[in-house]
């Protein structure tokens, strides 16, 4: 019986990505956009964003990544004006990093400097969250579960999901942030001990995304809470969050 | 009582003038709905719906006739409400749901209904001083009786529903789960935005586990109200990816049902399993779960040579290690005590409550919308569900494997009529819908029957979008498999289950 196992065992193989900070993905996958000078009707683009994630400014056409649902649709009614690159690294703890420019090459990271002094010191080496889905689509609940399976094996740097906020150090929240779900979220975040980590994973949460004027939602928490990171994305890719979170509490990822 | 037949039959996916459903008077809507329900192997309740009209409502009844391919469609006008109407409930049960959220979002009174809580506390809900935090929950007056509150945030790294067991002793008399944390006002949304890709990226949202089911039926809804011809090189890649979709949740949701019983081999195989599967998905269109390939009347994302290759490819391999997985799961006793004769549904019990999909099939019911009500590839060849008898979580368990199985033979049969070198429309962003018409879009889902309907007003404008997901019929019976069990069998019941929150919330 227990040979049987072994067998399954050297039948599955290797499954685990060895370095995740150098990962790569398919070219299709849609991360950080490029917007080219191509000329184009702006106002047509602008029109043709479903979140309204596309905007001008100062004559230059930007796109916002904490609105963007990456459906990558703009890539395609305007070809060679908008290009969506594999490049997954875009976690970031200051919202106006989210902007990507028009004629930039945009490199989205951590910020050191805007980092809480007290969080690289106690989390650098175990770091505990307890997420909380405020009307999120499973989406990204199933890519964070993923952030632990064999293949990405989050856990191999002592970052986990723990079941108690009393256990954990931070929230992660994913969804728009129901009127229904507040309440919850609210009383989760406040059992977690202090200092604690929020952070807002998928467009759904950093913005309300397609769902950013419901009136079934009550976003106003938001303001109440310091944001320690923003994780783009629909759903966010594994690795996206991973290296956001390693990134965020441990100096020698950062770029 | 008048005449037999009085409604409009109508075929998955096909449109028809909203007037033409017919309109019953209140006493021979019961009677015709109850007498058409009477075989549970024949016919079920699709949807129930009341909509705005005039000054009063239009009720809507669904029912999906499962042997003919049809769905029988009538109505009855409310004039007033201030009339109370005789529950449905209490001749059939499985319009429980569906009155309650009527109740809830008009404030129609049905009398003699056992229970008429608030569904889901919808923020556009007729009685806005009913709030979440005081759901009238069910309580034993015993000094024997315990209870035990979960939610709504759970241990692990899903979605939000609160959970209320009875209790005596260890064993579980009675559980009631309440939902709505979720909703975020998806069918409002759908009125209201502006752009198809605004109301295609909803549909991709109201659950991404099954975001190609969802936004199938909503294109499919959309196609036929704006009569959109769909080639069937590209029905067939829209079939492959819903089986894909089928394929990846169903290992994954076995690898949840060995981590809930402690086996540690499976859950980890399953879970790695998935990946290959999902990765494929993103290979063809960017994103794992599928999110931007399904669009109105064509894809950007063509299924082509090389995607071929490399799907066949995926699918051997996975296949391979896939059986020899799920046989060494099913058969060891560890995981057989664990499953077997656990949390089970009776057969009159799927019937009465209407259950769609997998808990159907777990008692034997042929309910499966590939087979009854036929959509895109399935069209044209004879689909036979698999079906278990037991309706416990072993059940649940060999369906899903047996379903996985099934789901790789269709999609290597449909690369096989797949032709990589025609091309496909692209998605068109601006479809001009017929007017006055309803349609009803129903696919397949992993989880069962989604059901999409559409009613345009006099302009083509969207008059009113209705989302029903299987979840809807089916959390009445996960409360019913927890009855005298003990209560530390509940994760692995709930599991077997995985019952959508956000679908059902909407």
């Amino acid at each position: 019986m227990f040979l049987d196992d072994l067998i399954i065992v050297k039948h599955q193989g290797k499954q685990f990505i060895k370095d995740l900070t150098k990962a790569s993905l398919p070219e299709i996958f849609r991360g950080i956009p490029q917007i080219s000078d191509k000329a184009i009707n702006a106002q047509e683009l602008i029109d043709f964003c479903p979140t309204a994630a596309i905007l001008l400014n100062k004559n230059k056409l930007a796109i916002d990544l904490g609105k963007c649902a990456f459906c990558g649709d703009c890539q395609m009614q305007f070809p060679n004006k908008i290009t969506f690159t594999n490049q997954y690294k875009m976690a970031t703890n200051n919202r106006d990093s989210l902007m990507v420019y028009q004629g930039e090459s945009k490199e989205i990271k951590v910020e050191a400097s805007l980092i809480r002094k007290e969080i690289q010191s106690i989390f650098n080496r175990s770091l505990k969250l307890r997420q909380v889905s405020a009307g999120g689509d499973n989406g990204n609940e199933l890519e964070l579960g993923a952030c632990g399976n064999v293949n990405f094996d989050m856990g191999r740097y002592g970052i986990e999901f723990t079941a108690s906020p009393r256990h954990a150090d931070g929230i992660v929240v994913t969804g728009p942030i129901t009127e229904n779900m507040v309440e919850a979220l609210q009383i989760a975040f406040e059992a977690v001990p202090e200092p604690r980590l929020f952070i807002l994973v998928g467009v759904d949460a950093i913005s309300g995304g397609i769902f950013a004027e419901s009136t079934a939602l009550k976003r106003d928490f938001l303001n109440k809470v310091h944001i320690d990171l923003y994780v783009p994305g629909n759903p966010i890719h594994p690795l996206t969050f991973i290296n956001g979170i390693l990134e965020l509490t441990r100096k020698k990822y950062r770029r | 009582m008048k005449a037999q037949n009085q409604y409009i039959k109508l075929k998955n996916g096909s449109p028809i003038l909203t007037a033409d459903i017919p309109v019953l008077s209140y006493n021979d809507f019961r009677v015709q709905t109850i007498k058409l329900l009477l075989d549970f192997d024949k016919a079920h309740c699709s949807n129930y719906f009341a909509i705005p009209k005039g000054i009063g409502f239009q009720l809507i009844v669904i029912i999906a006739a499962d042997v003919n391919h049809d769905f029988l469609v009538f109505s009855h006008q409310l004039l007033s409400i201030e009339t109370a109407l005789e529950s449905l409930t209490q001749d059939h049960f499985a319009f429980h749901i569906f009155e309650r959220e009527i109740h809830e979002n008009f404030n129609i009174q049905f009398l003699n209904h056992p229970w008429l809580k608030p569904v889901r506390f919808a923020h556009n809900r007729a009685d806005q001083s009913k709030q979440i935090a005081n759901y009238p929950f069910y309580h034993f007056d015993s000094t024997e009786m315990h209870e035990v509150s979960v939610g709504p945030i759970h241990a692990g790294i899903i979605e939000p529903g609160h959970f209320k067991f009875s209790c005596h002793g260890e064993t579980v008399k009675h559980l009631e789960i309440q939902l709505g944390w979720q909703h975020r006002g998806i069918e409002t949304l759908m009125l209201h935005k502006k752009t198809d890709l605004q109301r295609t990226l909803l549909a991709e949202s109201i659950t991404a586990d099954s975001a190609i089911a969802h936004t199938l039926a909503f294109v499919t809804a959309m196609e036929s109200l704006s009569q959109i011809k769909v080639d069937a090189n590209l029905n067939l890649e829209r079939t492959i990816a819903l089986e894909l979709e089928r394929l990846a949740i169903h290992t994954g949701d076995l690898c949840g049902m060995c981590t809930d019983v402690a086996y540690q081999l499976g859950s980890s195989v399953f879970n790695a399993l998935r990946t290959p599967i999902i990765n494929f998905t993103q290979r063809w269109c960017g994103n794992r779960f599928g999110k931007g390939l399904i669009r109105i009347g064509g894809t950007h994302y063509p299924l082509k040579e090389g995607l071929k290759s490399d799907l066949i490819l995926v699918l051997n391999e996975f296949e391979s290690r896939f059986v020899e997985m799920a046989e060494k799961t099913f058969n060891i006793p560890s995981v057989i005590k664990r499953f077997d004769g656990i949390g089970i549904i009776s057969k009159i019990n799927v019937g009465l409550l209407g259950c769609v999909g997998m808990v159907a099939k777990t008692v034997g019911y042929k309910r499966d919308i590939r087979l009854s009500h036929p959509f895109g590839y399935y069209k044209t060849v004879e689909f036979e569900p698999k079906t278990c008898i037991s309706g416990d979580v072993m059940a649940r368990g060999f369906l899903r494997y047996q379903e996985a199985l099934q789901s790789i033979q269709l999609i290597k049969t449909m690369l096989e009529l797949h032709k990589s070198e025609l091309v496909s429309s692209k998605p068109d962003y601006k479809v001009v819908l017929n007017p006055n018409s309803i349609c009803v879009s129903a696919t397949e889902g992993w989880r069962g029957e989604i059901i999409h309907t559409a009613l345009t007003d006099q302009n083509g404008q969207l008059e009113w979008y209705k989302i029903k997901d299987p979840s809807m019929h089916n959390w009445k019976a996960l409360e019913l498999s927890l009855r005298n069990i003990e209560i530390s069998d509940f994760p692995i019941n709930n599991k077997s289950y995985d019952l959508s929150y956000s679908g059902h919330d909407l």
